[in-house]
């Protein structure tokens, strides 16, 4: 019993190193999607609950803000645009030493003025005489940060770096790219294991092949069947149809021999008991084979649509790199390469990008898991 | 675009599809109704679409691209295998194919393992069911998003500054350098590929999950009758047992990794010597205007590793249909 | 339904000299066979004989190689199952298990687009016939092996199609509900009058319902006629040995002489037996083979030859009993009284009448 119980715990403690290690990774891009940009930027995602330093750059307002008190002339306001709940423990007025003063400690200007700094981020000004700078004066500041989760991030990714146009974009492409070939394939796969005809056996051996055939083989002839049609209708050869039967075109194989699997699978006294009735093949198809597949179709619509929502080089080679035809991982992938140091867009974005298969991960993991099962123990 | 005009279009591709099948097969029904052969008209409305799609974008593909491969960047000159002369001499299409097998050697063979032990251990403990949703997650995630992922894990500060990368952030607080893990050359690698096997060890675990299940009780019994230890019938029971699935699964990642190219794209766009086939051949469609001739040869050298596992698994579809 | 016996609701059925090969190997050999109208036929043999390719080229379920298959005078090599007026029960029942055992029934009615009127009448009299009505917004999932084989005949009948075909329909029921099934087949059979085909391995389902039954060897009729004519005249050895059960013994025997009306072959290696049987093509000498049921074996009683056996084996079945004994290396049962009292190990005294056994020549064909 107690070597059960030791191989037990071990077990147990394998499996959590596993489990930390493959978590890790996600959980903070998670975190830091949700954290303010500044801290972001300066401190680790595991410190996010913790108060953080940080030193920042801020300027006061110009001359325009100055107001006249007992011919003193004072500029007042605050150097935090937002409250976010930083306090200020010192600052500084030149870039060589940002921690000179402390917090409500007269700081004496080169001009004679005199600035000091609150807590909270106000400041007072003063001067004798009226201010005449155009450009605020620079505050160095170091600050103790709170904890500080905000939505911003994706307001930000989402309205402005055009991520959300990407994300309605990749929709649009994936939602026919995973309709069409199931409508398609089902067909094909139905004739292949119900239906008679020269070369059924061939046909299979062809798709059986097709499924490792990989992508890069088609790419080259195909984007020159695209020019040729974009140039003989004068119109643009990337185009959301375009797009959609390239997909059709890269999961018909693997979405036939799964669905052909399935299909074949029904008993066939059943097929020929239809056929007895009276039923075509396409009452057949429609009134007994569909609905005994729908537990199949869910399947081998999320394998799809999972593949299509996150391919990259498809929509790369088959669309505009344009924000109406962008998709989301094409738009991510852009974003590493101009956005490449700001955390807050790319940890944001990767979020937003991974919102559809995660909730379909979640919600549907049952048809998943028996879709890439499906596909594995034959395939 | 507006999402109304977004959703017409979607609704009038799929629609366009439906319609075909529906309107096929109720002008034979009507036409032919008394026409005992109508099962091969039927047969043709069945195939044809699906069939045009795969010669159109497989077959004809395939030959295609072989055929551009002998010919020069604009496909006018037939220029014999004057195309791959050049790749074997050409220092970067070297260097992907010494990537590659680094690749073909490591992911697969880390991620099948990993998934066979994580498959076992969660099997048998309560909080397993939990544990494999966890280790399936990234299953779901594109390629670019867990570069995204890692990439923030990967990151790197100067050594005086406070590291957000959280490798770093721990290599720090052993009191070592931090070290700027994708661009050191060769081992970059390993740290592209540690995403690959933090992906793809979930559906190694899966599958076998599945496999597991099979794997008749009363054989396990009578071998904890006959004096086994757990060990010993993991090694000589369960991983003969499960033989066929292994080899399924070390296929199935081997093809994935095969294609690889958004992972490399996202994290160094094939920078620091990290290049692999599918990006080098993705950069010779549109370097220079594009090369057809050598891009194919990329794409045909991906295609010759994979016949082995395609031949392997017409054999394996023969037996099959024997039984 | 009672009407069914209107002349053009029923068919009879010619199988002309048809084959049908699977890739080489020839599963139907030139089979010619004729089912008459209203009757009751039966297709029997061991698996892998073509009884079951044989009703599904009837069907229109198989293409049929060469020959012709004619259903009420129609040749109907190229119709397509639908259009051949024929409704078929399969051995796994086959229904559809996404509907009703209503729209089960119902199916092939709403395909040839009949009124809801007359679908709902003709399935609410098929329920009665069968006694489904209870049962009918039921799923198949939710009943008994029993009452699924009901609804796959419902559906059958509501067609009202010439012809029955029938699969195999009893295998998969229990032996309990196999024996009431078959009673209530052969009442439908008188209820329905029409043409039925009936496909068993199963010798005691042939012999109780059939009018008329075929036995089918390796894809030849081995011999077709009533049930009774097969059982006390069956033509060869397959045949004999096939029907009954147990099965009839059989004993190596030579043929000693021949005469115009009777032959007689030596039994065992000490006695004689003549035999009220003839061959024209047997001659003295050959080898032959005496067949005798174990019903027909007379236990502790002379009859035209007897002899002294060991008892292996007693099997008690309260109605007779079957003893398990040998001689001279021919192992033998016989059917004795449900209340005989032999042990195992007993000698008993076992004799028979020449003219309850049959001979079969060296190419296994009976004496007439």
């Amino acid at each position: 019993m107690r070597k059960n119980l030791l191989s037990s715990i071990i077990a147990q403690l394998i499996l959590l190193v596993f489990v930390i290690i493959w978590i890790i990774p996600t959980f903070g891009l998670f975190v830091s999607s949700f954290r303010d940009k500044d801290l972001l930027a300066v401190s680790g995602w595991w410190t996010s609950l913790t108060t953080t330093q940080v030193n920042e750059i801020h300027r006061t307002l110009n001359k325009d803000a100055q107001i006249q008190e007992n011919n003193i002339y004072m500029i007042k306001a605050n150097i935090f645009d937002i409250d976010k709940g930083k306090k200020i423990t010192s600052f500084g007025i030149t870039s060589k030493n940002i921690n000179q003063f402390l917090i409500e400690e007269k700081a004496t200007l080169k001009d004679g003025s005199e600035l000091t700094v609150s807590e909270n981020g106000e400041y007072i000004w003063k001067s004798q005489i009226p201010f005449k700078n155009k450009k605020g004066k620079r505050i160095f500041i170091t600050a103790s940060s709170p904890p500080n989760f905000t939505l911003e991030n994706y307001k930000e990714v989402l309205f402005k770096e055009g991520v959300g146009q990407a994300f309605l974009n990749t929709l649009t492409v994936a939602i026919p790219s995973t309709i069409i070939p199931l409508i398609i394939c089902s067909f094909f796969a139905y004739a292949l294991s119900w239906m008679r005809f020269f070369g059924r056996d061939t046909l299979l051996a062809v798709i059986i092949a097709s499924l490792v055939v990989p992508l890069q083989m088609s790419l080259i002839p195909l984007l020159s069947i695209y020019n040729d049609i974009g140039a003989l209708f004068n119109v643009s050869s990337k185009s959301y149809p375009g797009v959609w039967m390239a997909h059709t075109g890269f999961g018909l194989a693997s979405t036939t021999f799964l669905l052909r699997n399935f299909i074949k699978s029904l008993p066939h006294e059943m097929i020929e008991a239809a056929r007895v009735d009276g039923a075509t093949h396409y009452d057949i198809f429609t009134k007994i084979i569909l609905p005994l597949s729908i537990p199949a179709f869910a399947s081998i619509f999320i394998l799809q649509f999972l593949w299509v929502w996150n391919d990259l080089l498809v929509g790369l080679v088959f669309l505009d790199q344009v924000p109406s035809e962008i998709i989301i991982t094409a738009k991510l992938r852009e974003l590493l390469g101009s956005r490449g140091e700001n955390w807050e867009i790319l940890t944001t974005g990767a979020f937003v990008s991974m919102t559809v298969p995660l909730a379909i991960f979640f919600l549907l993991q049952k048809y998943f898991i028996r879709g890439l099962v499906a596909g594995s123990v034959k395939g | 675009m507006t999402i109304f005009s977004l959703v017409l279009y979607v609704l009038a591709g799929i629609l366009v599809c439906i319609l075909y099948y529906h309107i096929s097969n109720f002008l034979l029904d009507f036409f032919a109704k008394k026409d005992s052969k109508d099962s091969s008209i039927r047969a043709v409305i069945f195939i044809a679409p699906a069939f045009i799609v795969l010669v159109i974008f497989i077959l004809y593909p395939v030959f295609e691209t072989i055929r551009l491969s002998f010919f020069d960047k604009f496909d006018r000159e037939f220029v014999g295998i004057n195309n791959y002369i050049w790749a074997v001499n050409d220092p970067e299409f070297r260097r992907c194919i010494l990537n590659n097998l680094g690749w073909l050697l490591i992911v697969p063979t880390l991620s099948t393992f990993f998934g066979l032990v994580i498959a076992n251990l969660a099997d048998r403990i309560w909080w397993g069911t939990i544990a494999k949703s966890i280790i399936f997650m990234p299953m779901a995630i594109s390629f670019v998003g867990a570069g995204v992922i890692w990439k923030f894990v990967y990151d790197y500060r100067g050594p005086g500054d406070q590291q957000i990368g959280f490798l770093n952030a721990i290599i720090v607080s052993f009191g070592l350098d931090p070290q700027a893990w994708i661009t050191i050359p060769i081992w970059n690698n390993l740290f592209l590929m540690a995403i690959m096997i933090w992906i793809q060890t979930g559906l190694a675990m899966i599958i076998f999950s599945a496999a597991l299940r099979g794997v008749p009780k009363e054989m396990l019994e009578a071998a904890r009758i006959d004096g086994a230890g757990e060990l010993k019938i993991f090694t000589s029971i369960i991983i003969p047992y499960l033989q066929q699935t292994i080899l399924v699964i070390w296929t199935i990642i081997t093809i994935v990794v095969l294609k690889i190219f958004d992972i490399i794209v996202a994290m160094t766009n094939g920078q620091w010597q990290t290049e692999v086939l599918a990006n080098l051949m993705f950069d010779w469609m549109f370097r220079g205007g594009g090369d057809s001739g050598r891009g194919s040869v990329f794409a045909i050298v991906i295609m010759v590793a994979v016949i082995p596992i395609m031949v392997l698994n017409i054999y394996r579809h023969k037996q099959e249909q024997k039984i | 339904m009672k009407d069914r016996s209107k002349e053009d609701e029923v068919a009879d059925i010619n199988i002309n000299t048809v084959n049908k090969y699977f890739g080489d190997v020839h599963v139907i050999k030139d089979i010619s066979l004729d089912v008459k109208s209203q009757s009751f036929t039966v297709l029997v043999g061991p698996s892998g004989c073509g009884k079951s390719t044989m009703l599904r080229m009837i069907a229109g379920l198989e293409d049929i190689n060469s020959g012709t298959i004619s259903i009420d005078g129609q040749v109907v090599n190229d119709l397509p199952p639908k259009e051949r007026n024929i409704a078929m029960v399969f051995q796994s029942y086959a229904l559809y298990p996404h509907m009703t055992v209503f729209d089960n029934m119902a199916f092939g009615l709403k395909l040839e687009k009949r009124s809801k009127d007359e679908i709902n009448e003709r399935v609410q009299e098929a329920a009665r016939i069968l006694q489904i009505e209870d049962y009918l917004q039921r799923k198949p999932k939710q009943l008994s092996g029993g009452q699924r084989q009901r609804v796959a005949i419902g559906r059958a009948i509501t067609r009202k199609p010439k012809v029955f075909l029938f699969d195999e329909p009893l295998s998969n029921l229990d032996a309990a509900l196999r024996v009431q099934m078959r009673v209530e087949l052969a009442k439908l059979h008188d209820e329905l009058n029409a043409t039925m085909i009936y496909v068993t391995h199963d010798q005691t389902e042939a012999m109780t319902l059939a009018d008329d039954i075929v036995v089918l060897d390796e894809g030849i009729v081995s011999q077709k006629g009533s049930p009774m004519k097969l059982y006390n005249t069956p033509s060869n050895l397959f045949v004999g040995g096939f029907i009954g059960s147990p099965k009839m013994n059989f004993i190596k025997s030579t043929i000693i002489s021949k005469n115009n009306d009777s032959t007689e072959v030596n039994l065992f290696e000490s006695s004689k037996l003549t035999v009220p049987k003839i061959s024209d093509i047997s001659s003295e000498g050959d080898q032959v083979q005496i067949g005798i049921r174990p019903e027909h074996l007379l236990v502790n009683q002379e009859g035209d030859a007897s002899w002294e056996s060991k008892v292996f084996v007693v099997e008690k079945l309260g109605s007779g009993t079957f003893l398990y004994l040998e001689k001279e290396g021919e192992p033998l049962v016989v059917e004795a009284a449900g209340d005989s009292n032999i042990k195992v190990g007993d000698t008993v005294k076992i004799g028979f009448n020449a003219s309850r056994c049959h001979i079969f020549d060296n190419s296994d064909q009976a004496f007439q």
